[in-house]
């Protein structure tokens, strides 16, 4: 029994484990470091789905028909969501080993309208529920929330921007999100020494009190009357967490806490769940050490966590799911990797997660992400390939550029946006679309769709024959005027969203003194890259509309376009993502956070793609944009490895915030046997990992089985696909973006 | 302009016609390949399904060291994804000296390599060029002289008589048959194919390639009749039974 931890009347939560400076304070990694039993094996340990889970998970797919036909299963439309508003909620509770809800009833969703009223407004009315007046009192008389905050600011040319849809999907209407509790901490600890942390933090923040100051004690106030909640929530289901767990379930169960009161408080738009299948591990080990706990109970009680976790739910607008669509809550979850001293960090317990999607079948949420690195142990890779061609539910991202930049306790935040669990957060930027702005810099600052002035005004061109030299130049200009207003809004949304929706709960998740970074982004990547291409190689001639506005172009001649491994091309998206990243570098951010960027679109390629007009590459107005970093569809020519190769020629560290490529392949196309399409996509994954590729969306599946879903959506109730970033149920598409992705490029053998 | 050196002799080596390139996996050779297409191929199979690359002058001239260095962009993938290079077509022994110098560079680099090939023009591969070459693919259309004219329209004999040379040096062979229902899947000829790969012995694997009709649009772009024109691709059932036929002839074999 630990010296400092005597707790007579209770088993010792911390027994058996090695000492460390994680006894002292709160350093989870510290502990996982110390405690932590990588596993080298394969999958043949692992256990399937008991009668219990599979008619909880029963009871539950039933109720999920329903919820795709209205949109959303039932709403609590008087209740605003805090920690506590709500009684327990349970899906069958004698069956349940990991219990709680964010409302007192399975997907039924609550209200949170601390980040806008509008958007619970406009969900209500669309849902067909009544707006309670008392309730839309309080958040328009007497309670600001953080979309008014944000127009109240706004001047007209971030409001001109924000209207053409040159900078769009801003977090100014609902909660930002993208920020991960360390929810560990609560199962390590309990909530009552976090408190202690916290209080002292609290004292040591002293005077002068400078606005710094001032914020930080409120800060810390509220941290800690979170945490308080916390525990109070976890009291209404029955347990009392101000104490550290003492055995696997309970590891489970406090740190499910901890996550769900963040869902409860916070309608991010992702909600991160971290880095937590080897810490857990920690804990199932012992008890199964210990005698106490057996595989097919250790696996009962992750899928019944992961059940937990496939159920979150937010309210939402049709205008918010036609840019993210297929109701995404992004809660992932960082699996794999490798320590710093070259451990890999898999465990049993890594693969447990993994074998969620076969017992309970496919399913988009939680968004697993695999670390990969060459030497994760072969039998992990393998299962990790075998997975991803049977549920095509994973996404892998580059342990091996992650590690040396963030350490080894990261985790991913929504899609690929990396961060030191606890220690680092992100104000989400979503993302500005620089086809449209290449457009701008040839018509002058016009938008071309609605023809009003909305950049800076440019002199006239000088020829209706496009000159690199000149769209370059102008487009230089162009980029310095949207950076700039770019920053000017996202300075104002987080300075709203902290003061009219801070994150109380996952905030008092993190250390007291944390990273901060400026998450901006770039779409329409590769029909900008391409579109420089023509102008450079070809003969682009502008074709003007009455007013003489240019609203499209003649090309003669080729041009090389991004996608298949040609510098020519490759080299144009590579410079604009260099040059975006330090014209965003150029502009001060609130509270001093580090300009980051991503190349990712989630499905708003659909969106931006409508609102963009006809581009010098080919591209017709209207169509779709290629996802995140993807080349165009059908301009890859020489396969999926080619592609590959010029988006992991994007620089990450001018995009540190994440690059995405989504690939579908088919079945064949990785090889006539099992084991041989096991060991070519995991050569495949060891491939992209060598040339620094970041991230990759694996799609194993054949044309026709996406069409046939199409017809027959009744048929394929659990049909996961990854898009850019995260995995959709693909009936719950619009049938816009399923025709989007049917028509992307399928990368099968001839 | 700025004159520039002339390359020293020992880099002028042979210009090829390269039709294209694709880096694919688990279709040309084992894992993922840099497989490059070079024009011209004296054979007319019916169920061709790149009739683009029947022509030497479809290609595009290149320098062995320029497809050197295309190659080389992908080496890092490739090596750490396992797989190597492939040169296939058209036929790629028509243009032997180009082959020959590229398979070399390629071995230079390390790369595992495969050689795509009818066996028509197998006289023509020096025994520099085969022992630069880690595996054959060798497309055995037929093992009945007449039932080979008529797919082919050229003679069986070459290609039986390169596979025996193959064996001969210990060249690794893979086999590839391409099942047409009605044309290549007599159970006589099947069975021919399946003695030649077990008399070879040095035969690691039959692929049983389904005739299938993606082609048929560049019949259409190059103004071509298609000679199959109405038949379907084989059932899964056919593919089976005639993978068994080589099993039974114990020749290890696999079916798409």
């Amino acid at each position: 029994m630990s010296e400092n931890n005597v707790r007579p009347t209770r088993t010792d939560p911390w027994r058996g484990f090695t000492d460390g400076a994680w006894r002292h304070g709160v350093a989870v990694r510290d502990f996982i470091q110390g405690n932590y039993t990588p596993y080298e094996g394969d999958a043949g340990f692992l256990a399937g789905p008991t009668e219990r889970t599979t008619a909880v998970w029963a009871k539950l797919s039933a109720m999920f028909p329903a919820e795709r036909e209205r949109g959303i299963y039932d709403v609590d439309a008087n209740t605003p969501s805090t920690i506590t508003s709500h009684r327990p909620g349970y899906i069958d509770r004698d069956a349940e080993l990991i219990v709680g809800l964010q409302t007192d009833a399975p997907l039924r969703r609550a209200i949170l309208p601390n980040g806008g009223w509008r958007m619970v407004e406009g969900s209500l009315k669309t849902y067909g529920y009544e707006v309670p007046q008392d309730i839309a009192d309080i958040f328009t008389k007497y309670r600001k929330t953080h979309n008014s905050g944000v127009f109240d600011v706004y001047d007209a040319n971030i409001l001109a921007a924000r209207k053409a849809h040159i900078i769009t999907g801003l977090p100014d209407a609902y909660g930002r999100g993208r920020i991960i509790g360390d929810y560990r901490r609560v199962a390590l600890y309990g909530v009552d020494h976090l408190i202690a942390r916290k209080k002292a933090d609290k004292v040591a923040a002293a005077g002068p009190f400078t606005e710094d100051v001032i914020r930080k004690r409120e800060e810390l106030s509220e941290q800690i009357r979170a945490l308080a909640e916390l525990k109070e929530m976890a009291a209404s289901y029955g347990y009392d967490i101000s104490g550290p767990a003492t055995n696997g379930r309970e590891a489970v169960q406090w740190l499910y806490f901890a996550y769900l009161a963040a869902v409860k408080e916070q309608n991010g738009a992702a909600m991160s769940l971290g880095r937590t299948s080897t810490f857990l591990d920690i804990y199932l080990q012992r008890d199964i050490a210990e005698g106490v706990l057996t595989e097919s109970r250790a696996q009962e009680l992750v899928d019944d966590f992961v059940i937990k976790l496939r159920i979150v739910r937010f309210l939402r607008t049709p205008e918010y799911d036609a840019l993210f669509s297929g109701d995404p809550t992004w809660v992932t979850e960082s699996i794999g990797g490798v320590g710093t001293d070259g451990r890999p960090l898999v465990t049993r317990t890594s693969f447990r997660y993994l074998q969620t999607l076969y017992n309970l079948g496919p399913a988009p949420e939680p968004n697993l992400t695999v670390f990969w690195s060459p030497v994760l142990p072969e039998g992990f890779k393998r299962f990790c390939a075998q997975v991803s061609i049977d549920t095509s539910a994973i996404q892998y991202e580059s342990d091996e550029l992650m590690r040396p930049r963030y350490g080894d306790d990261t985790a991913i935040a929504c899609c690929v946006s990396a961060m030191e669990v606890g220690k680092q957060m992100q104000f989400f930027g979503a993302r500005v679309n620089l086809a449209k702005t290449l457009l701008y810099a040839i018509n002058g600052g016009r938008d071309e769709v609605s023809g009003a002035q909305v950049g800076p005004e440019l002199p006239p061109l000088h020829s209706d024959v496009l000159s690199y030299d000149e769209v370059a130049e102008r487009f230089d200009t162009m980029m310095d005027w949207l950076a700039g207003t770019y920053v000017d809004a996202l300075n104002i949304i987080h300075y709203m969203h902290d003061k009219y929706a801070y994150e109380r709960i996952e905030m008092a998740l993190h250390d007291s003194d944390i990273l901060r970074t400026m998450a901006c982004g770039i779409a329409g990547l590769s029909v900008a890259a391409d579109s420089l291409s023509a102008i450079k190689h070809a003969t682009v001639r502008v074709v003007r509309g009455p007013d003489g506005l240019v609203t499209d172009y003649t090309v003669e001649g080729g041009f090389p376009t991004y996608g298949n491994n040609d510098d020519r091309a490759d080299k144009i998206a590579a410079e604009l993502v260099e040059i975006f990243m330090a014209k965003i570098r150029a502009h001060p951010t609130y509270r001093g956070a580090v300009h980051t960027q991503s190349v990712l679109t989630i499905t708003s390629n659909v969106v931006y793609g409508k609102a963009t007009g006809n581009t010098p590459d080919g591209r017709r107005a209207g169509e779709p944009f290629a996802p995140g970093a993807n080349p165009m569809n059908g301009r890859d020519r020489h396969g999926m490895v080619a592609a590959a190769m010029s988006v992991a020629k994007l620089p990450y560290d001018h995009s540190l915030d994440g690059i995405s490529l989504t690939t579908t392949v088919t079945p064949a196309g990785l090889g006539n046997t099992r084991t041989e399409q096991v060991t070519n996509l995991a050569g495949v994954l060891d491939g992209y990992n060598a040339v620094n590729g970041f991230h990759m969306n694996v799609n194993v599946l054949d044309r026709a089985t996406l069409e046939d879903a199409m017809a027959h959506p009744e048929n394929y109730p659990q049909l996961t696909i990854r898009v850019s970033g995260y995995a959709v149920n693909f009936v719950r598409l619009t049938h816009e973006q399923q025709k989007d992705v049917v028509s992307r490029t399928f990368h099968g053998a001839l | 302009m700025v004159a520039r050196p002339l390359p020293a002799p020992d880099t002028l080596v042979p210009t090829g016609s390269v039709h294209s390139w694709d880096v694919v996996t688990a279709a040309d050779g084992p894992g993922t390949r840099f497989v490059t297409f070079l024009a011209g191929c004296p054979l007319r199979c019916q169920y061709c399904h790149n009739p683009d690359t029947w022509q030497r002058r479809n290609g595009q001239l290149m320098a062995v060291e320029e497809l050197v260095a295309k190659m080389l962009t992908f080496r890092a993938f490739i090596r750490a994804a396992g797989g190597g290079v492939t040169v296939s077509g058209g036929e790629p022994l028509l243009q032997p000296r180009f082959v020959e110098a590229y398979l070399r560079r390629c071995k230079e680099y390390g790369m595992h390599t495969a050689l795509d090939t009818s066996g028509f023009l197998g006289a023509r591969a020096t025994d520099q060029l085969l022992d630069d070459t880690d595996l054959v693919l060798l497309d055995v259309k037929s093992s009945i002289p007449e039932l080979y004219r008529k797919v082919t329209r050229a003679p069986l004999a070459p290609t039986i008589t390169f596979g025996d040379r193959l064996a001969a040096r210990g060249n690794r062979i893979r086999i590839r048959f391409v099942l047409v229902p009605g044309l290549t899947d007599a159970r006589e000829n099947i069975e021919g194919v399946a003695e030649l790969a077990a008399r070879w012995g040095n035969v690691d694997q039959v692929d049983v390639l389904g005739y299938h009709r993606l082609g048929v649009s560049k019949y259409e772009e190059l103004g071509l009749r298609y000679p199959l024109d109405g038949v379907p691709p084989p059932t899964a059932g056919q593919l089976a039974a005639a993978a068994a036929v080589f099993a039974d002839h114990g020749v290890p074999v696999s079916a798409t």
